[in-house]
């Protein structure tokens, strides 16, 4: 085998998972998983509570390692969590240049609260912030060191439906400024079906389903095909006929 | 109509619920919006004016009350005001001042001796595995011997000079800071750690921006303990082999029924720890500002 040809093709792409398995004790949470996000997709990880969507993206980020298979992905990646995570002893810009260095960091930390509207925030404490708030911080924490590949796991959902909505947008804005591979992890079929170019189901520690998604902003919102997406999706996560 | 006929019943328990059960409502204004009456605002003023001080304010203005009645003998306590009188003739006479200073400095190098060591040794214990085993087994044992049972032993091996006392202060010092900061530095939350990982930031980084300001909290706890301590110490180390310091002073005033002195004595050491507390008090002010904590109405 020569090792040099099969490793060309994957530095093309953002995200390789070959035959991944995860266990914890006798539970196999990734049961040989295959996974590939290309550059500048934005794949959406759609799963059941419990399914193991969080350990894949954990394994992906680095913060994990795999029992078996194979995991390829860019050095230069960033994670979102659900929680803000922000450090409460750090005022606001002391924590987006957190992983930054060099003379023109502080700025590039300024540009990017600017994109996610947090211009003049700069000198805020994080407890002086609503919850939306600080998860556009930790949005931009992420995107500051303009990654190759971007994490989000589970990023609003502990947000309230208007701000959900609303950082749906920013996160479409920011996709055509920040070129990266990103991977969401969601249970929520609307904000798949909102933001995703491919959506992809998990089921028994594996991926299921995949669905590409080609539709218009509009008929994201609502059109005949968006139904039938959504029919699509919840059959995959065994919900058919509850909705 | 089955709207209607339910709509009936409800109607007629209505009467019943409002009788058994009060309805008590709550009302919300801003705080400034009730009438700001001169009696008022006097009254504002006065309430807890002296803080965290009333306490004792009260009960040295009884103490002068009772002492001035002779309700309690002059040998046993004497009162505030004499014992004031007594420290300003001590001060006078030449004998207070160096006292209170060589008593200063031995705190003074003792502290700094146990802070450097207790800080060193829980920074290392804290951040590193190796650290922890070098220094927590030894300092868990250490904890459990009374300061004061060391004491005989330290004379006997350091004599009765300055090295014991100031030994015996550091040891008092030492012991509880390496505590604190080492279960602080260990209690810095682990998804904070990890997600500064993830940004790409380094060691150092790390441990400047994470674990020691995520452990400011239980090191200004650590220190506080510490303070008291060393004041223990001191006075431990003081009153039992001594020809000069607060503790002299102290034993000297028993010996000859000085009770004034005992009281001039015991009034500085408590100043002492009060002093430690609020320097403690400030710093945690400026250094945890930004921690959210409950403040009592």
């Amino acid at each position: 085998m020569s090792s040099t040809i099969a490793t060309q093709p994957r530095r093309q792409t953002g995200v390789v998972v070959e035959q991944v398995v995860r266990q914890f004790g006798d539970r196999v949470v990734l049961d040989h998983l295959d996974l590939t996000i290309a550059d500048e997709e934005l794949v959406i990880l759609l799963g059941p509570s419990g399914c193991g969507k969080s350990t894949l993206l954990r394994l992906l980020a680095g913060l994990d390692r795999p029992d078996g298979g194979r995991v390829e992905v860019p050095a230069r990646r960033a994670i979102v969590f659900q929680a803000d995570r922000l450090l409460p002893w750090q005022r606001v810009l002391p924590n987006v240049t957190l992983g930054l260095h060099g003379a023109g960091a502080e700025q590039r930390a300024r540009d990017v609260l600017a994109e996610v509207g947090l211009a003049g925030r700069e000198k805020a404490w994080p407890k002086e912030l609503s919850g939306g708030e600080a998860q556009r911080v930790s949005l931009a924490r992420a995107l500051v060191s303009e990654p190759e590949l971007v994490l989000l796991d589970e990023p609003f959902a502990a947000l309230d439906a208007i701000t959900r909505l609303r950082m749906h947008d920013l996160v479409r804005a920011l996709r055509t400024r920040h070129q990266a591979a990103m991977l969401l992890v969601t249970h929520d079929v609307d904000e798949a079906i909102a933001l995703a170019d491919r959506i992809v189901v998990m089921n028994n520690g594996r991926i299921g389903t995949s669905h590409e998604v080609h539709l218009t902003a509009a008929d994201r919102e609502a059109s005949v095909a968006r139904e039938e997406l959504r029919a699509r999706l919840l059959e995959d996560l065994g919900l058919a006929g509850q909705h | 109509m089955t709207e209607l006929s339910l709509k009936a019943p409800a109607a007629v328990e209505r009467p019943d619920a409002e009788t058994t059960r009060a309805r008590s409502r709550e009302v919300f204004l801003p705080r400034g919006a009730r009438r700001r009456t001169p009696l008022s605002a006097l009254r504002e003023r006065l309430r807890w004016p002296l803080g965290i001080y009333t306490t004792p304010v009260l009960i040295l203005l009884a103490w002068e009350v009772l002492a001035r009645a002779g309700a309690v003998s002059k040998t046993y306590a004497p009162a505030p005001t004499s014992i004031v009188r007594s420290a300003v003739e001590l001060w006078q006479q030449g004998v207070l001042g160096p006292d209170l200073a060589i008593s200063l400095q031995r705190a003074g190098i003792g502290l700094a001796i146990g802070l450097t060591a207790g800080i060193v040794s829980g920074v290392l214990g804290g951040l590193l595995r190796s650290g922890e085993y070098l220094f927590n087994g030894l300092v868990q044992v250490l904890n459990t011997i009374p300061l004061l049972a060391v004491l005989p032993l330290m004379i006997v091996w350091f004599g009765i000079d300055e090295l014991t006392k100031v030994l015996l202060i550091s040891f008092g010092a030492g012991v509880p800071m390496y505590l604190n900061l080492f279960a602080a530095i260990r209690g810095v939350d682990q998804r904070l750690i990890e997600t500064a990982r993830t940004t790409g930031a380094g060691t150092w980084r790390l441990v400047t921006r994470v674990l020691v300001p995520g452990a400011l909290p239980g090191f200004l706890v650590g220190l506080r303990f510490s303070l008291a301590y060393s004041v223990l110490g001191l006075v431990a180390a003081e009153t039992v082999n001594a020809d000069q310091g607060l503790g002299f002073l102290i034993t000297q005033g028993q010996t000859y029924l000085q009770t004034n002195q005992v009281f001039v004595g015991l009034v500085i050491y408590s100043l002492l720890g009060l002093l430690a507390d609020q320097f403690v008090r400030a710093l945690e002010r400026v250094l945890l500002r930004w921690r959210p904590s409950y403040e009592a109405s």
